[in-house]
């Protein structure tokens, strides 16, 4: 090889969830150079019993394509964003991707906010540090952040902010309050 | 192969998708790789390797992400685990996840990521 081995680059992973359509892919192409990522998973992994899959050949697998986007800090520091759906089916995505994650982001939209229950049960449950962004769509009656707060039943620790995730400084924004939760997090464990 | 599951040991399981790519393997020795694992090519390819080996060898010269990897080949990340854990099996390249998955950063890179971050 032409060089000696550099040491290896500090990969920090960030997880952006939330319900279908609530603005996840867009979150993350704001505010990073967003690719397609294919995830194929066989679900005999997955709890199902051997015997379920008797007789059953090619269908035992699910396709998930993940929002994957890239921020280079800088050399050898890089923060991946993973934008998986929310819904309990995709959770054998999320064991992988919140093991070591720095944390995540749950986007919430006031119309639907029911759909970002199991993402946020998710991360209680796990104890990762999460912030909840609620995308202010066009049209959708502006609540304030201590009403969806109430709403959500969230701990008083728990960031809630308001974004539009089109806007690469309010998605910076979001993940700046993440990051900040999480160091907090971190420090106050120590 | 027939069309019932193949077993390839007790561990594995029935095989449900079989990949020509991989000759129907959905598992290997690299599993456990994390997507933000830093992959590099460490040996010399011998001449007989597949075209996505290749591929592999050829993105791996400088340090890159199990995850990119995936992007890079167009191929799910369970067919890229499969050949990386074969590929590390032969001395072809490293998989190291030392500075991810396992651990949570320090308050020295979060604050550096703040910092980066602002900077955007
Ligand atoms: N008006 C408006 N549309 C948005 C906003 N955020 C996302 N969208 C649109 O809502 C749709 C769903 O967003 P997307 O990011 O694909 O949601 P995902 O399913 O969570 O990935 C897309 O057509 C977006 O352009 C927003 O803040 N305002
Ligand atoms: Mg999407």
């Amino acid at each position: 090889m032409d060089s000696v081995l550099s040491e290896d680059p500090v990969a920090l992973k960030i997880l952006v969830a939330g319900g279908f359509g609530v603005g996840k892919t867009t979150l993350v192409g704001s505010i990073s150079e967003i690719k397609p990522l294919r995830t194929e998973e066989v679900l005999s992994d997955r709890g199902i019993g051997v015997d379920d899959l008797d007789g059953v050949e090619a269908k035992n697998t699910t396709t998930v394509a993940m929002d994957f986007g890239r921020i280079t800090i800088r050399e050898g520091l890089v923060v991946y964003l993973f934008g998986t759906p929310g819904q309990e089916r995709f959770w054998f995505m999320w064991d992988e991707l919140s093991h070591g994650a720095l944390g995540a982001v749950v986007i919430a939209d006031t119309r639907r906010l029911t759909d970002c229950f199991p993402s946020l049960d998710y991360f209680e449950q796990r104890g990762t540090p999460f912030v909840v962004a609620v995308n202010c769509f066009d049209g959708a009656a502006q609540h304030s952040v201590d009403d969806v707060r109430i709403a959500l039943d969230l701990d008083d620790n728990v960031p809630v902010m308001l974004c539009d995730v089109r806007r690469r400084t309010s998605a910076k924004e979001v993940m700046i309050t993440l990051v900040e939760h999480s160091l907090r997090t971190l420090t106050s464990a120590n | 192969m027939s069309d019932s599951p193949q077993w390839f040991d007790e561990e594995a399981g029935p095989v449900v998708r079989p990949y020509a790519l991989i000759r129907g393997r959905t598992r290997s020795s690299g599993d456990t790789f994390d997507l933000v694992a830093t992959v590099r090519a460490i040996g010399d390819p011998p001449g007989e390797l597949g075209p996505e080996q290749q591929l592999i060898l050829r993105a791996a010269r400088s340090p890159i992400s199990v995850a990119d990897l995936a992007v890079e080949l167009d191929l799910p990340v369970g067919v890229v685990r499969v050949l990386l854990g074969d590929m590390r099996d032969h001395g072809l390249i490293s998989v190291s996840s030392s500075s991810a998955g396992g651990t949570r950063a320090n308050e020295r890179i979060l604050k550096e990521v703040i910092n980066g971050l602002r900077a955007l």
